[in-house]
């Protein structure tokens, strides 16, 4: 899925003739649309703010395992069991195609890891909110999944090879994600009467966090334009915001679902939709860490961290056994 | 003891590839486990029939740095294209 609030170093856009030759070299290559490798040169401010927002996406997509993980014993029927096995096995190879990522920049998974679990990197705000109910699984496949496609579409194009790549490989694994997702959302919206209420449930509690994850509206967006001229960012977030809300909406009418939003209207001149804004205090909060789950699934990850501790050093032990056995008998 | 699990690059040579490809890279203890990871995490929508792991310290690479003085020769080096030469419509196919 998808990380946000990245924030970058560095005091605003350079022009040209301000850079160093160095920048000035590196800035005329990412205007070219040449893509940026491992061994290149780059700017310290390019290399931070793609750890950030590459570790947070890897994060995103490892803490996003709880949230679906919660309904695996629990899935109606072993058909949807299996599916939901199989995205959230997904998901943890998105985790590690993104982690290999951020490592060509000169950071180890565990040090990402380790800044993941005592609070100092963060993960998508989206993964802060609860599954209550079957619909949820629904609701995030089709809402929160859709939106990091809308995301992770462009971003197959941003300027460092590795994470364009990993993107490539990731989009076309999470369009079975939605697409499963909206599956679920039709067969409890076409059921009966409980059925259609979980699902209109899970819309409304997961339509705005899922506006949310575009991040801040772009008059708040400090260092989207730095972004943006690296081409780390193709587009802005109130761009995809939209983008996302004028492809979702008729998906809701098709479900016969009400979107919670009683501003929303068709607007005939921008041929978009116009819509309330999120809450952006409450998604401040989220992301300080105060939002419904927070706790808990840093807790869980904490947990899972610790305890695996002993097989880590185990499997790290046996093998330096194993390749001194081979070497002697060699 | 240091217990990152070191960085393996994985190949793989799909269905009807001619040659093993690289699709990434993923942390491991060992070679064995490093080839089980690598089924799961690359080969879940058959992808592939072969695997090979290596261990990422093991590769040198070159340096596009080096790209002048590494590739260059080449260019001057038209003669060694076979659409260099004009051989005559005549002659028919070779």
């Amino acid at each position: 899925m998808y990380a946000q609030m990245v924030k970058s170093t560095g005091t605003g856009v350079q022009s040209l003739d301000e850079m160093s030759p160095e920048d000035r070299a590196f800035q005329e290559r990412i205007d070219a649309g040449e893509k940026i490798e491992p061994k290149d040169w780059m700017p310290d401010g390019y290399r931070k703010t793609l750890i950030r927002q590459i570790g947070q996406h890897a994060h995103s997509e490892i803490v996003g395992q709880l949230p679906e993980g919660n309904w695996i014993t629990r899935a109606p029927t072993l058909e949807r069991k299996a599916i939901l096995l199989a995205k959230v096995q997904d998901e943890a190879g998105h985790g590690l195609y993104l982690y290999c990522a951020a490592e060509t920049l000169g950071i180890s998974r565990d040090e990402m890891t380790e800044m993941l679990l005592d609070g100092r990197m963060k993960y998508s705000s989206i993964f802060n909110y609860p599954t209550l109910t079957w619909a949820d699984m629904g609701a995030v496949g089709w809402l929160v999944d859709g939106a990091a496609i809308m995301n992770q579409v462009p971003l197959q194009r941003t300027s460092f090879g590795p994470y364009s790549r990993a993107m490539i490989r990731v989009c076309k694994e999470e369009s079975f994600h939605q697409r499963q997702g909206f599956d679920i959302m039709m067969k409890m919206a076409q059921g009966n009467t409980q059925q259609k209420a979980m699902a209109q449930d899970a819309l409304n509690r997961f339509w705005y966090p899922a506006l949310m994850m575009f991040g801040p509206s772009d008059k708040d967006s400090v260092h989207s334009a730095q972004s943006m001229a690296w081409k780390i960012k193709m587009n802005t977030n109130d761009e995809l915001r939209q983008k996302f809300v004028d492809q979702t909406v008729p998906q809701a009418e098709y479900l016969g679902l009400t979107v919670p939003d009683e501003n929303l209207k068709w607007n005939e001149e921008k041929g978009g939709y116009d819509f309330s804004e999120p809450d952006w205090e409450e998604f401040f909060e989220v992301i300080k860490g105060n939002g419904p789950c927070n706790t808990d699934r840093l807790a869980a990850r904490n947990k899972a961290w610790d305890d695996g501790a002993w097989v880590r050093e185990g499997m790290m032990a046996h093998a330096a056994k194993k390749r001194a056995r081979k070497m002697a008998a060699e | 003891m240091k217990t990152e699990w070191p960085l393996w690059e994985i190949f793989i040579r799909g269905q009807h590839g001619l040659s093993h490809r690289h699709v990434g890279s993923l942390h491991a203890p060992d070679a064995e486990m490093a080839i089980k990871n690598a089924r799961d995490v690359y080969t879940r929508r058959n992808e592939g029939v072969s695997i090979w792991v290596v261990e990422a310290e093991q590769i040198t690479a070159s340096s596009p740095s080096e790209k002048g003085p590494l590739y260059e020769p080449s260019e001057s080096k038209v003669y060694r294209h076979p659409s260099f030469y004009d051989i005559p419509d005549d002659v028919g196919a070779m």
